[in-house]
């Protein structure tokens, strides 16, 4: 049986509030003298990062070594792969290493997919961002991030994002941040709306479940979190947006910006920021802002993944079990039968 | 008792098949045994100053609670209590869907030099104890551990024993304890019955 | 020469006829002929066709012999009804000079399943900067009379013009490859919704509406005539029927995937579905239909690109673009156009082979079924239905998009010159 997160659109909205719920307990263990549970011991996490990401790769690790799994880093850079040998060959040299699961970062949209619906492997398949498609663990930490600020650590357990109006905000195009997030955000209630430059949001947005807006200014005060994306430079020279300074001055978040936000409004920011650029520092260090906050909760939210996807004889969210086309969203009332054990385990047999 | 198997029943048969179970202890037994074991407690802790109690999820917890209750009533102080998850410590974990995890509340700074007392509603094969022995050398490093049980069944797999027990209740392999709380279940009582042939099947 | 009676069929989808063939032509066509001394072949319920024209065929060779070789592609040719094919000029070398014509002219002769017919270069290596010795490869023995960069499109406004000026000097004609390559940088699907959320490099369909735009104003402009290869959008449709409107000189081709299949098929990121021009959406597919029933696309060519399995058995960025489609082409045909009530077999007879075999200069093909005309014929079993599986493919290559799929008809006899290339759905 496979057992794969390759969109947030295959998540129901009760698998997607199991995984929160399960990360709020991860968290805890952080704040324990011993911060590591012995529940993946003797299982096998292969990271497969075909681009560079050291923030997303150690974030995994910490999530896999804490739930005791052994970690093998596999980098592209200098390794066969930068030498010509296909993803094929390389998801076969690690099926014959014996991984129970593959978290793949790929610079193309859909390899994850493909190396989780080819039959190449049977291990579990994490996508960690492939091209410019999906990255669904950082939405799944992004909307951890708002539930605990703006619902509550203790009050969120077992709740939605019912209501919620989530703001994105920039290079929406080439954002695979931006796409998990829109899915997932909407599947937990969310009211999303993702603010760009025209140039920066793809054709076909009007399917997405999301308003477009190309003011920021008229967005913010209808904001409980906004969310900046990081803004590669080298889009200017593509003709995206004129110049640097125009960017910021329209689309950049700035403490007059900011302060035209509610007072509870969280700033979000999947890092790594380019300060002057998509944000300031003012707000890049204020206290309203949740990046730092964010690479902690990344860590409790993989560990929830890896733990309902490989804790048990089968994955407790019914994610990736049939080549399910990325806009087709399983039924929130087929999923109880997909054997997901809901409920903490006291079952008497094993007393 | 035996969520798994309700879990996955429908509530008709839930309550056709708790009609099938015999009563061994109603609300008034269950008081007066927690009652028993508050003092035992007393007793043998010589005044329980340093007891933290912890209930293993779900029913555990609520019997740790209303056994602090009466710890507080004799001893005139309040006794911590918390709850100790211990599903992450599971040696079945890969024989069943993946399961989501109860709470894991320490009460206080630590469990350093304290005398822990377990709660859970029953005792069976142990694996359930030998699990909390394990998440609790994470914890800390309490001065003893001693365990509280409402019910004891008996075929234990580990060599694991209770320190206090509610009730023995001889059963054969074939019988099914439920013990259901007010705070969970919406009555107190402890029922025995038999097991359903497909829940045999499973163990 | 032998003889040969085929009893019964009916040509080009009409009356059941026998049409009986005396060596390398139609000695008579009627009812009731004399078997005496002929090989009979018993066509009852069949459709019998000129034999099948493909203006658009990648061979591979020179260069790529491990995706297909002459010989391997003319064999699939065959099998799919086809008895002559155009070879495209994108091979390596690439067919610019009249040597490299020649060669693949020749391989062609040798193969003996089909006509081969080269198509040149318009400018030399493909590069788009220096138009190709397009007369000497005309002179060749070879004959060159279509040229295309097909893979890459003359962008180059300058060069297009000039190349269909020249080419009116010996009536050649410029099919062109209609992709404006700065909009479609990194493109890797039809950019529109499906592109939107699986984050591929969008494809839009200006990019090719653009080109054919401009080209077809050029060839106006200087009198001279164009083809478009591979028209793929509802909005190239409009283009090319308002300048036949015009009386501007306009072919177009579609392929028989574009008939068929939608974009949709990229949700499972399977690059067997990667293709170039990309797969569109279902409102273009049916556009295109109503266009080739109507005679604004004048044919249908397959665009048979073979590619080996390790360049589609790989993450769809890395794959590379096309299908095979000369086995499966007239299959598609019959489902989305005769089944449809689109086109009868006449008017297949038509884009298929009477009017690619016109547009391409090729004068012993695309013939009428009477008396005197030489003998390339197909006959087709139109009530067969059956399931497309690649492994009993002619070509070398088996990135068809049709795997597993059922699709009706299949070729049971294709006669090159009266002598027999396919015989009860096998190669002779």
């Amino acid at each position: 049986m496979k057992r794969h997160l390759i969109s947030a659109a295959d998540l129901t909205r009760d698998d997607a509030v199991l995984i929160l719920d399960t990360a709020e307990e991860m968290a805890r263990v952080a704040d324990r003298p011993i911060k590591k549970l012995p529940t993946l011991r003797g299982l096998t996490v292969v990271n497969l990062f075909f681009e560079d990401s050291t923030r997303t790769r150690i974030s995994f690790e910490a999530a896999a070594k804490r739930l005791s799994a052994d970690v093998i880093n596999f980098s592209a850079k200098g390794s066969s792969v930068s030498k010509g040998e296909s993803l094929k060959d390389t998801a076969l040299t690690l099926e014959a290493m014996g991984a129970d699961a593959v978290v793949i970062r790929h610079h193309a949209s859909g390899a994850p997919y493909r190396l989780a619906t080819s039959g190449w492997i049977d291990s579990a398949v994490v996508n960690a961002g492939d091209g410019t498609h999906e990255h669904p663990t950082q939405a799944l930490l992004d909307a951890f991030t708002i539930r605990r600020r703006l619902v509550g650590r203790d009050a969120g357990l077992g709740k939605d994002l019912d209501g919620r109006r989530v703001t994105i905000v920039g290079d929406v195009l080439h954002s695979r941040v931006a796409r998990s997030n829109v899915q997932l955000l909407h599947t937990l209630g969310a009211e999303v709306t993702v603010v760009a430059p025209p140039t920066l949001v793809p054709i076909g947005v009007g399917s997405w479940p999301c308003e477009v807006s190309y003011n920021l200014d008229e967005v913010l005060p209808k904001s409980d979190a906004v969310m900046m994306l990081r803004v590669q430079r080298e889009r200017m020279n593509a003709a995206f947006f004129p110049t640097e300074r125009e960017y910021s001055r329209r689309y950049g978040l700035d403490g007059d910006r900011m302060a035209k936000m509610p007072g509870h409004a969280i700033v979000m920011h999947p890092g790594p920021m380019n300060r002057g650029m998509e944000i300031t520092a003012q707000v890049a260090d204020s206290d309203r802002c949740t990046a730092v906050e964010q690479v902690a909760n990344g860590v409790s939210t993989r560990m929830a993944v890896l733990y309902l996807l490989l804790g048990g004889s089968e994955p407790a969210v019914a994610t990736g079990n049939a080549p399910a086309p990325a806009a087709s969203r399983p039924s929130p009332a087929t999923t109880p039968e997909r054997g997901a054990e809901r409920r903490p385990f006291d079952a008497e047999e094993s007393k | 008792m035996d969520a798994q198997n309700a879990a996955q029943t429908t509530t008709a048969q839930t309550a056709a098949h708790d009609r099938d179970m015999r009563p061994v202890l109603d609300a008034q037994d269950i008081a007066r045994v927690l009652t028993r074991i508050a003092h035992e407690i007393v007793e043998r802790a010589k005044g329980a100053d340093d007891v933290v109690l912890l209930g293993i999820p779900t029913r555990g917890v609520h019997l740790a609670r209303r056994l602090a209750a009466k710890l507080e009533e004799i001893t005139g102080t309040k006794i911590p209590v918390g709850s100790l998850d211990i599903t992450m410590y599971r040696d079945d974990l890969r024989m069943k869907p993946a399961r989501a995890i109860g709470r894991t509340e320490i009460p206080g700074d630590d469990l350093d030099g304290r005398l822990v007392v377990l709660v859970d509603d029953v005792l069976f094969s142990g694996r359930t104890i030998r699990a909390a022995l394990d998440a609790l050398g994470d914890l800390g490093r309490p001065r003893a551990v001693q365990l509280a049980v409402l019910v004891d069944r008996g075929h234990r797999e580990l060599p694991i024993r209770a320190d206090y027990v509610g009730k023995n209740l001889p059963t054969s392999l074939r019988e099914t304890v439920k013990v259901q709380l007010q705070e969970e279940d919406g009555r107190d009582a402890v029922l025995l019955g038999q097991r359903t042939p497909q829940a045999t099947g499973q163990q | 020469m032998s003889k040969i009676l085929i009893r019964g069929a009916k040509v080009l989808g009409g009356e059941a006829q026998d049409v009986l063939i005396d060596g390398e032509t139609i000695a008579e066509v009627g009812t009731g002929l004399s078997a005496e001394g002929a090989t009979v072949i018993e066509a009852e319920g069949k459709v019998l066709l000129p034999g099948l024209v493909d203006l658009h065929t990648h061979l591979r060779e020179p260069g790529r012999e491990d995706s297909e070789t002459v010989l391997t592609g003319t064999r699939a040719a065959a099998s799919g009804g086809f008895t002559a094919v155009f070879a495209m000029a994108n091979t390596f070398p690439v067919a610019d000079t009249a040597g490299v014509v020649e060669q693949v002219w020749r391989l062609g002769k040798e193969s003996g399943y089909c006509d081969v017919q080269p198509i040149g270069a318009v400018t030399v290596g493909l590069e788009g900067k220096q138009l190709s010795e397009l007369g000497a490869m005309h002179d060749s023995a070879a004959r060159v009379t279509v040229f295309s960069d097909d893979g890459k499109c003359v962008d180059d406004a300058v060069i297009m013009r000039r190349a269909l000026e020249y080419v009116k000097a010996f009536g050649g004609v410029v099919a062109q490859h209609a992709q404006e390559p700065r909009l479609t940088e990194g493109a890797q699907m039809n950019e529109g919704v499906v592109s939107g959320e699986l984050g591929l490099g969008g494809w839009p369909a200006v990019a090719e509406e653009s080109i054919i735009a401009r080209d077809v104003l050029l060839a106006e402009h200087v009198g001279s005539r164009v083809h478009i290869c591979h028209l793929s959008t509802a909005g190239s449709v409009e283009i090319v029927r308002w300048a036949k409107s015009r009386g501007i000189d306009v072919t177009a081709e579609v392929t028989p995937h574009h008939l068929l299949l939608t974009e949709e098929l990229v949700r499972s990121y399977n690059a067997v579905y990667k293709v170039n021009p990309p797969l569109r959406t279902e409102a273009d597919v049916l556009a295109l239909r109503e266009a080739l029933a109507d005679g604004t696309i004048d044919i249908v060519a397959t665009d048979h690109a073979p590619h080996p399995h390790e360049d589609k058995d790989c993450e769809w960025a890395a794959a590379a673009m096309g299908m095979v489609g000369l086995e499966t082409a007239l299959s598609v045909v019959q489902q989305t156009m005769v089944e449809t009530g689109l086109l009868d077999w006449a008017g297949v007879a038509d884009r298929m082979s009477f009017a690619p075999a016109r547009i391409g200069g090729l004068e012993n093909h695309g013939r009428p079924v009477s008396a005197g005309e030489p003998a390339n014929l197909t006959l087709v079993e139109t009530s067969y239905r059956g399931v497309v599986d690649p492994a009993q493919f002619a070509s070398r290559s088996r990135n068809t998009p049709y795997e597993g799929r059922e699709l009706p008809g299949r070729v049971t006899h294709t006669f090159l010159r009266g002598r027999a290339t396919v015989v009860d759905g096998t190669l002779a």
